[in-house]
């Protein structure tokens, strides 16, 4: 693999998803909108419910709609990682996953691209839905923008490894939604996107906090949260990290030729 | 017949003694064979024989349980990326993204290889093939025949040594299908490439140099068309396919 031959991979299997994103109009719009009307209806309903106090890295009292702000725009690189497994699911069924798998290099470099290039629609996705809580004039810090970065390339890379992962056991379009509904719902509700973690175990429900703490959705949420008013928040990143080299590494073992679950389920 | 132990370095593709099973299921049931540069080898057998399951190991979506395969002098296991970029394949199964265009499709493919100078190649292989008016066209819109052509055109822009076709005429008229034999032969003779062409039509066989005839995971003649005439004591290949299956003729028919 000579450097020109990897570029121009990256840049064929980028342009690809692109392009696709550009043809398939719905889906920036749903990503827009989803997020949207949580900060809308429940931002605004649920206002008084939560009374979220003072934790890290908040200094002062904050309004509910600042705080799932984090929450919702990790929201994004969620879907968006899961539309990564969708699309690699689809390739299969039509076949043009075995142009990819037949490509002259290393299938971790493939799968990296594929990767990449999901990684900047979240990240592209994840900046529009915050340019609209900018102008929603939600009260997030100016620099909030910037500093979230490194949470959305981190979250959404570990979150669409994730989604690579799931595509390697989802053989069928039609078992998709319902693996979906076992993977996103769970991951985003029992998670800190709309409650800190004081407040499930203050609550009392154990089981429901000790999920939230190891569900590795929350450290997105946290790492965003935390980078977004310019704080490191090592143990989430450490997390966010573990759980991405985790993933691809499975990923990667997953769409090798040797690997069991091809060989048995029997479909490249 | 060549011996499972011999190695020619010359032949394009090898296979040796290659073995495949689906869980309990033998697919491949340890076959030979090989194809020389400028050589049209078809591969007969009815469905279920295989064929498919062989293109799989040969572009290394599956790993074989045990046997060879050499491409252009290397093996696929210890030098499997150099061996994919002496392959040109077409799956049974159409592998054309639908909704990019012909052009996207073609230049996809290029960049997977790290060509240079694509659009250049690409537009005089469109050409050649009387698809440059398509160029822009979504791949969706292209008849069935011409799909077929842009995936001939795009198994063959890196230049393979070796050229895959699998089942490449199925859902072409018979128009269509005799013009993409005819087309594949040519280029066969005039590139030196090496062409492994499976099928389970009698009729895209006799024009090739040598046949192999497969039937379930299990390699039943081989030779040239008249050699195996001679093998069968038949009068023509589509006898000689019926007898070796065990089929009559009327079944064999159907089946087909
Ligand atoms: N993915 C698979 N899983 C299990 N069995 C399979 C699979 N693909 C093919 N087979 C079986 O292997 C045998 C050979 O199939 P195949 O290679 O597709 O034959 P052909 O291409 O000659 O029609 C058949 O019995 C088929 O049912
Ligand atoms: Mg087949």
């Amino acid at each position: 693999m000579t450097i020109t031959h990897a570029l121009r991979a990256l840049r064929a299997l980028s342009m690809r998803e692109l392009i696709k994103f550009w043809q398939q109009k719905g889906r920036m719009f749903s990503a827009m909108v989803r997020p949207g009307l949580w900060l809308l209806v429940f931002a605004a309903g649920f206002q008084n419910v939560f009374g979220v106090s003072i934790i890290p890295p908040y200094e002062t009292y904050i309004e509910y709609q600042e705080y799932i702000a984090p929450g919702l725009l990790a929201m994004v690189l969620l879907f968006n990682g899961m539309q990564t497994s969708l699309a690699m699911v689809y390739d299969r069924e039509m076949g043009v996953m075995r142009l990819l798998l037949t490509a002259p290099l290393p299938r971790w470099y493939l799968l990296l691209c594929k990767l990449l290039a999901g990684t900047v629609l979240s990240v592209i996705q994840a900046y529009a839905f915050l340019a609209m809580c900018y102008l929603a004039g939600i009260n997030l810090p100016d620099t909030a923008w910037l500093a979230a970065l490194p949470g959305l390339l981190l979250g959404g890379a570990m979150l669409g490894a994730l989604g690579l992962l799931l595509s390697v056991t989802i053989r069928q379009l039609e078992n998709f939604a319902s693996t979906m509904n076992f993977v996103i719902f769970p991951m985003f509700f029992l998670s800190t996107a709309l409650y800190p973690l004081w407040k499930l175990e203050e609550s009392g429900a154990d089981l429901i906090y000790q999920i939230a703490r190891f569900n590795p959705f929350t450290h997105v949420v946290e790492f965003l949260r935390f980078s977004m008013y310019g704080q490191f928040n090592a143990g989430a990143f450490a997390v966010v990290s573990g759980c991405f080299l985790g993933f691809f590494a499975l990923a990667v073992i997953g769409y090798n030729p040797q690997s069991v679950m091809v060989r048995r389920k029997g479909k490249a | 017949m060549n011996h499972p132990s011999d190695t020619h370095p010359q032949h394009q593709l090898q296979v040796c003694d290659l073995v495949k099973s689906y869980g309990k299921v033998p697919a491949l049931k340890g076959i030979d064979l090989h194809v020389d540069a400028g050589e049209f080898v078809a591969l007969l057998g009815p469905n279920g024989a295989g064929k498919s399951t062989l293109f799989q190991l040969l572009s290394g979506l599956f790993v074989a349980d045990s046997g060879r395969i050499r491409i252009d002098g290397r093996d696929l296991r210890d030098d499997p990326i150099g061996a994919l970029a002496k392959l040109g394949i077409v799956f049974q199964q159409s592998t054309l993204d639908l909704d990019l265009s012909v052009r996207r499709n073609l230049l996809f493919h290029c960049d997977m290889h790290g060509m240079q100078g694509s659009r250049a190649r690409i537009d005089s292989a469109l050409q050649a093939m009387g698809l440059a008016d398509n160029t822009r066209s979504a791949a969706r819109a292209l008849s069935g025949g011409n799909r077929r052509k842009v995936e001939l055109i795009r198994a063959l822009l890196h230049e393979p040594a070796i050229l895959l076709m699998d089942e490449a005429t199925v859902g072409l008229d018979p128009a269509s299908r005799s013009e993409l034999v005819r087309d594949v032969r040519a280029l066969c003779k005039e590139q030196r490439l090496a062409v492994l062409w499976a099928t389970h039509l009698v009729e895209e066989v006799e024009q090739a140099d040598r046949v192999y005839i497969l039937d379930k995971g299990t390699m039943l003649a081989h030779g040239t068309p008249a050699e195996i005439l001679t093998q069968t004591a038949s009068d023509s290949l589509l006898d000689a396919f019926l007898q070796l299956t065990g089929q009559t003729r009327h079944s064999g028919e159907g089946a087909a």
